[in-house]
């Protein structure tokens, strides 16, 4: 029995106290600053990153890892209560759970996201364990032409999830992956649109790219505090202050489990795929729900589902983004991203090796995401009275706050003024897009899918030599393209683009 | 109805799709400097040149469709929040330039009274309140907690 031998192995290194510590200091701080808005797991592990020179690998990846589970839980209760995602997985938790806390239901909200991460925690947890080698066999079949497929097939997912027009929607996808070509080119190492057109002025910030951070706040952050500030007095879009019930009732528990068990499915699958993690999960997950529930789900407008199946399955899918990571050393995401640089400076090598190499470390880590997971709910759960008490603050209060938060974050992303400028900008741009009704969760996606979907379509190219066909002739690319496709004909089917329209139409 | 001239029946589309033309061109521009490479060696002017050109298609069928399909009322864009907008966006732009300067210590309070004119309420008590509470926070959590490289105190004090 491999797997109970290595699990064994796992417990025995995460139930010793200094990883018991540094796993509660890490879900601690996880959950703080995914309720603080803008200041998001990234910003805090890189922060970090410096600070675990003087601790052992173990417990400097269990801390981290803690930080990131641990947002995906915080991230929520801001998405639910005050309708900034701490996460940009939590983007879409914002839709029905916001509604949900509007209607002074923001308890069960709560608790469904916590308990649903927990149970997709677990699950994950056991995925990791059970499945990571052959798994990783999976993840070997992708070539470049596939990976880039599957971006699409994940960004379609986006734009069948956006509300209002679906031409806007795909405009917008294109127009993050255009902000995304703001970098440094991987390939041939030219600067891409650093440099002001006729006036020679040059911002060599821009080099490495538009921080994703600076984009969310912008947008999501203070586009939304000039919308709600502009808005007639009644209109504000200010959580309600009756919270009635912190307990989901029966006929919650019903609607949200078999939403639970959906979530985690998908989201322990997608977290796998490069590219995936939790992002890509909590975003399917909530067209799937919204697929499933049909006309009967009040989808929009505060649906249990909407909370339950997109918080199940971004918990699933950080779990199982390890996968990616650890046995390949090709990070799915940010903040894996930064765990391999948080490896490389303990002197681990990423990759293939690690599991053999490092069994303690590798095992170790897994096993204490279950017993970070089971910290969070404890942690979370009983706490959800504070974060409702949060509610009873005025806005005045509130969105000053949520500003210097804000403001305090880009700073620190880099240490430099600059990206609170490009912060200042795209405050601008998000109340623009408030105005014309421009979605901008599937601009972020497509921000963040860019490089990637870039650097995948030109290998992909170089190894056909040219010949676009390759997309199409590979069965695994091929299939996902077809599933791409099929899911614009669906959404365009006049009967669905009605029940479509039905449901966001409160959204707004 | 037909007039003589093409009316716009749907504002906010009209101007969504005027914005993303405008962005395409602008990146197809920018993109011209960079090396298209061939089909076989995409240059990295390659990818962002297909974007563009799709963005300003794309563009161009949203304004087209915001001058052919009726909408109801005429979608108007509204009012602009002028007040909250310029407060919000002059707020964070001196915290950008401020805080080198002036250290956290001063900047929070000033990012605080000046973001609150941009409620529709200003009482100073509060607000003064709420600036040294957020202050004191400030400094526990994000320098003594966090323990992140923000400058504390004027750049003229600590030197």
């Amino acid at each position: 029995m491999d797997l109970l031998n290595n699990l064994a192995l796992g417990f025995g290194v995460a139930f010793t106290l200094n990883n018991l510590m540094y796993a509660f200091f890490g879900c601690v701080l996880g959950t703080l600053i995914g309720v603080l808005p803008g200041l998001g797991p990234v910003a805090t592990i890189a922060m970090l990153l410096p600070s675990i020179y003087s601790l052992d690998a173990t417990p400097a990846l269990i801390m981290l890892a803690g930080i990131y589970y641990g947002a995906q839980y915080g991230g929520s209760t801001t998405a639910i209560l005050i309708n900034v995602p701490g996460e940009s997985s939590s983007v879409v938790t914002a839709i029905d759970g916001y509604q949900m806390a509007r209607q002074g239901r923001a308890g069960p909200a709560l608790a469904a996201a916590g308990l649903g991460s927990f149970f997709a925690g677990c699950v994950g947890t056991i995925i990791i364990a059970a499945f990571a080698p052959p798994l990783t066999e999976l993840a070997f079949k992708f070539g470049p032409a596939e990976y880039f497929s599957l971006m699409v097939l994940g960004l379609i997912g986006a734009v069948v999830l956006a509300s209002g027009s679906l031409l806007k929607a795909i405009s917008m996808i294109i127009l993050g992956l255009l902000l995304a070509q703001i970098n440094t080119d991987v390939i041939s190492g030219v600067p891409r649109y650093s440099e002001l057109p006729f006036t020679g002025i040059s911002f060599p910030e821009l080099t490495d790219g538009i921080g994703f951070v600076v984009i969310a706040m912008g947008l999501f952050g203070f586009g939304e505090i000039i919308a709600n500030l502009g808005m007639p007095e009644e209109h504000r879009e200010v959580f309600t202050k009756e919270v009635k019930g912190l307990w989901p009732t029966r006929k919650d528990f019903q609607e949200a489990w078999p939403a639970v068990l959906r979530g985690t499915a998908l989201g322990s699958i997608l977290g796998v795929l490069p590219g995936g993690g939790a992002l890509l999960a909590s975003f399917a997950a909530y067209t799937v729900e919204k697929k499933v529930a049909g006309p009967n789900g009040r989808f929009g407008k505060g649906d249990i589902r909407g909370v339950a199946g997109p918080e199940s399955a971004n918990n699933a899918g950080a779990q199982t983004s390890f996968i990616p990571m650890l046995t390949l050393g090709i990070p799915p995401n940010a903040v894996m991203a930064l765990m391999v640089g948080a490896m490389t400076i303990k002197g681990i090598q990423p990759g293939p090796q690690v599991m053999s190499s490092n069994p303690e470390l590798f095992w170790g880590l897994i096993a204490s995401m279950w017993v970070g997971n089971a910290m969070l709910v404890i942690l979370n759960l009983p706490m959800i009275g504070i974060w409702i008490k949060l509610l009873t603050v005025p806005y005045r209060f509130l969105f000053p706050a949520i500003t210097l938060f804000c403001c305090i974050g880009t700073y620190t992303l880099n240490n430099n003024n600059f990206d609170v400028y490009m912060t200042a900008i795209f405050a601008v741009v998000g109340y623009l897009f408030y105005k014309l009704k421009c979605e901008p969760a599937p601009l972020l996606l497509g921000f963040i899918l860019g490089p990637m979907m870039e650097e995948n379509l030109r290998r992909a190219l170089l190894l056909s030599r040219g010949d676009w066909s390759t997309f199409v002739t590979r069965p695994l690319s091929a299939g996902l393209l077809v599933a791409s496709a099929l899911m614009i004909i669906v959404v365009l089917l006049p009967s669905i683009k009605n029940k479509r329209e039905v449901a966001f139409q409160d959204a707004d | 109805m037909r007039g003589t001239f093409v009316k716009i029946k749907s504002q906010r589309d009209f101007f969504s799709g005027l914005m993303f033309v405008v962005v395409g061109l602008a990146f197809a521009y920018g993109a011209t400097d960079y090396a298209m490479g061939s089909g076989a060696r995409p240059g990295p002017g390659y990818f962002p040149m297909i974007l563009s050109v799709i963005m300003a298609i794309l563009g161009a069928i949203v304004i087209f469709t915001s001058l052919t399909i009726e909408v109801e009322g005429g979608d108007p864009v509204g009012d602009i929040a002028w007040r909250p907008l310029l407060i919000i966006v002059l707020a964070i732009a001196l915290f950008g330039a401020l805080l080198p300067r002036l250290g956290l210590i001063i900047t929070v309070p000033i990012l605080i009274i000046v973001t609150s004119f941009a409620g529709k309420e200003f009482k100073w008590g509060g607000v003064l309140i709420a600036s040294v509470v957020l202050d004191v926070f400030s400094w526990l959590v994000f320098v003594k907690g966090l323990n992140l490289t923000i400058p504390m105190w004027p750049s003229f004090i600590a030197g």
